[in-house]
């Protein structure tokens, strides 16, 4: 504090002060460097693109590429065209897609994991065997169910058929309306390990003597569940519940690897079929603009839920 | 037989029945692809063509040599590795510098920074493609220097989401060590980066094995990147695995015995190191 009122008091002195407020920049700078290379430039320039015209002629020479103002944007959401409904259907697909995702995930993780909060025999090995699927490249597994959905060949039908009798003769599950459950259970499959880890966690931060002082007091496992758990879990859910909603609202992993290329329309999910209008009609400026768009909307909803849950949060610990 | 009295915690026995029944329907759903891709793994390819059948009742193991003369499956396995390795690698040795920086030091930017990299891990992936792509293209034409198609831009896109994750994983593994141990570091005659190098990575590696893991792990699993910015010299498992279905049958039997091969090393990485990673996991979350 002293030599803050003396700034000339001895020259190396001074020396060693900038150096270590220098300091933390300079560890910074590779990450900020590559930050800038891999995140912030391409973004700046997907923005950029999203306003020219940049069709197939003009991908090995960007900046001939007429200026587009916001036909980009006007031809995404032009809804009465081809481009645009299949957009506004993908949207709506997606939506309903990440929200059974993440409520089912959600459910099955929380159920298990307190379910298994009191130990048992066999505890540890069930909870390692849990996790295999989310340890499974996400390719693999989806391959695999690719595998189980054949109509003729697959598990799903000899199970639903031939083993259950539920059908009379086997359905398709990878084209037309089934493909969207196939879908959803493959995601779900994946995604409901990661949530039972994470409420698993969380469980283990709950101090025990409220469980005893709540048991003395002659509460039941529901009002346990209700009163303590739940409330408890709070800030762990707020974080859970986004990242599963982003992670699987942007999925391209699982529907790409299920069905390839081409998504049958009721599995057809926005990253897909952002995708698709970029690399399979090479038109990368209005790919681009669907990409912002989906940016814009993942900002929103985000900013929102934060908002929401943090407003919760402070007026029930009021 | 008299029962041993109940302790008032024990759960009720409906609580234990509920329990069984649960986790032993999640068990099954859980087992079920687990079964597919072993006893399919091991079927000749005719009875992999005919409808599903629970036991396989020819057992062979030609699908493990099969595998590697079908599709060059050894070709696209170095890729895998190469690609997972390089950009892991550059982005924890990155990650230690950032996260020492963030976790010991108050600076001006440091919120900006964090936030920066906390919100870019939750971008999708789509928003950097076609920017990267066209970038990387427009570079090829003027410089001549190819870097679609090349190991060294599929490295730098992966750096996209394993950066951001590392960065942020590592900050947190970094908090939990005691300041005590930089101070003691400092009494021992170390400046800032001789504590870092000898106190604090040291102190942090299983964190840091763990952050490698982990995003070697989502490199390794990572399709939409490497579906455009491969070409046939530098395809990954991720994409290659597509190749066995030939134009007149699709080898379902190599399949399955390829899926395990691939998945086999990072599944056991993982669980071995999921302690620690749930510890990093909740440290960002609980925070």
């Amino acid at each position: 504090m002293a030599d803050a009122r003396t700034p000339a008091a001895h020259p190396s002195r001074n020396w060693a002060r900038v150096r270590r407020a220098g300091l933390p920049y300079l560890l910074l700078l590779p990450a900020v460097v590559f930050e800038l290379l891999v995140h912030v430039v391409p973004m700046l320039t997907g923005i950029y693109m999203s306003f020219k015209h940049l069709t197939e002629f003009f991908i090995r020479n960007w900046s001939a590429a007429p200026a587009a103002g916001v036909d980009n944007y006007r031809f995404a959401l032009d809804f009465n065209n081809a481009v645009g409904k299949q957009l506004l259907e993908s949207f709506w697909t997606t939506c309903e897609f990440t929200v059974l995702t993440v409520g089912l995930s959600w459910l099955l993780g929380t159920g298990a994991a307190v379910l298994m909060q009191d130990p048992f025999r066999g505890r540890g090995l069930l909870r390692t065997y849990f996790l295999v699927p989310y340890a499974l490249p996400a390719y693999t597994a989806a391959i695999t169910w690719e595998f189980m959905f054949q109509r003729d060949t697959g598990l799903v039908n000899t199970l639903l058929v031939h083993d259950l009798h539920l059908f009379k003769t086997a359905p398709f599950w990878l084209i037309g309306g089934n493909s969207f459950w196939a879908l959803l259970i493959t995601a779900v499959w994946r995604t409901w390990p990661f949530a039972f880890l994470v409420v698993t966690a969380g469980l283990q931060n709950i101090p025990g003597d409220l469980y005893e002082a709540a048991a003395l007091d002659g509460a039941g496992m529901w009002r346990r569940l209700r009163s303590i758990t739940l409330p408890q879990l709070r800030s762990v859910n707020q974080v859970l519940v986004l990242v599963l909603f982003l992670w699987n609202f942007n999925d391209f992993n699982t529907p790409y690897t299920l069905f390839g290329n081409v998504p049958p329309p009721q599995a057809n999910l926005i990253s897909v079929q952002i995708y698709d209008t970029s690399f399979q009609n090479w038109n990368f400026g209005s790919g681009s603009a669907m990409s912002v768009l989906l940016l814009l909307f993942l900002l929103v909803v985000t900013a929102v839920y934060l908002l929401l849950t943090n407003w919760r949060r402070r007026s029930s610990d009021a | 037989m008299p029962r041993p009295p109940r302790s008032p915690l024990a759960p009720p026995v409906s609580f234990v029945w509920t329990r069984r029944i649960a986790l032993s329907a999640l068990g099954i759903f859980t087992f079920l692809p687990l079964w597919v891709m072993v006893s399919g793994s091991l079927k000749p390819l005719r009875d992999v063509q005919a409808a599903w059948s629970w036991i396989p009742t020819n057992l062979t193991l030609r699908p493990y040599v099969d595998i590697w003369s079908t599709v060059p499956l050894g070709h696209y396995f170095v890729n895998s590795l190469v690609v997972s390795s390089c950009s892991t690698a550059i982005s924890v040795v990155i990650a230690i510098l950032a996260a020492y920086a963030v976790s010991r030091h108050r600076f001006p930017g440091r919120q900006l920074f964090s936030v920066t990299v906390l919100s870019t891990q939750m971008f999708p992936g789509i928003l950097f493609l076609l920017p990267l792509f066209l970038i990387y293209v427009n570079i090829g034409t003027a410089t001549g220097v190819q870097l679609d198609g090349s190991w060294l831009g599929l490295i730098v896109t992966y750096l996209t989401f394993t950066l951001p994750f590392s960065i942020w994983m590592l900050v947190g593994y970094f908090d939990s060590i005691p300041r005590e141990l930089d101070e003691a570091a400092k009494v021992d005659g170390n400046g800032p980066i001789g504590a870092l190098v000898r106190v604090i990575v040291p102190a942090a590696l299983p964190g840091i094995v763990t952050v490698a893991v982990y995003s070697f792990m989502t490199a390794w699993g990572e399709v939409l990147f490497a579906s455009v910015m491969t070409d046939d010299s530098t395809r990954t498992l991720a994409v290659g695995l597509r190749n066995y279905a030939s134009e007149n049958d699709v080898y379902w039997n190599q399949i399955m015995a390829a899926s395990l091969v691939v998945s086999i090393p990072v599944v056991v990485a993982f669980l071995l190191l999921q302690r620690y990673l749930v510890a990093g996991l909740t440290a960002g979350s609980v925070k």
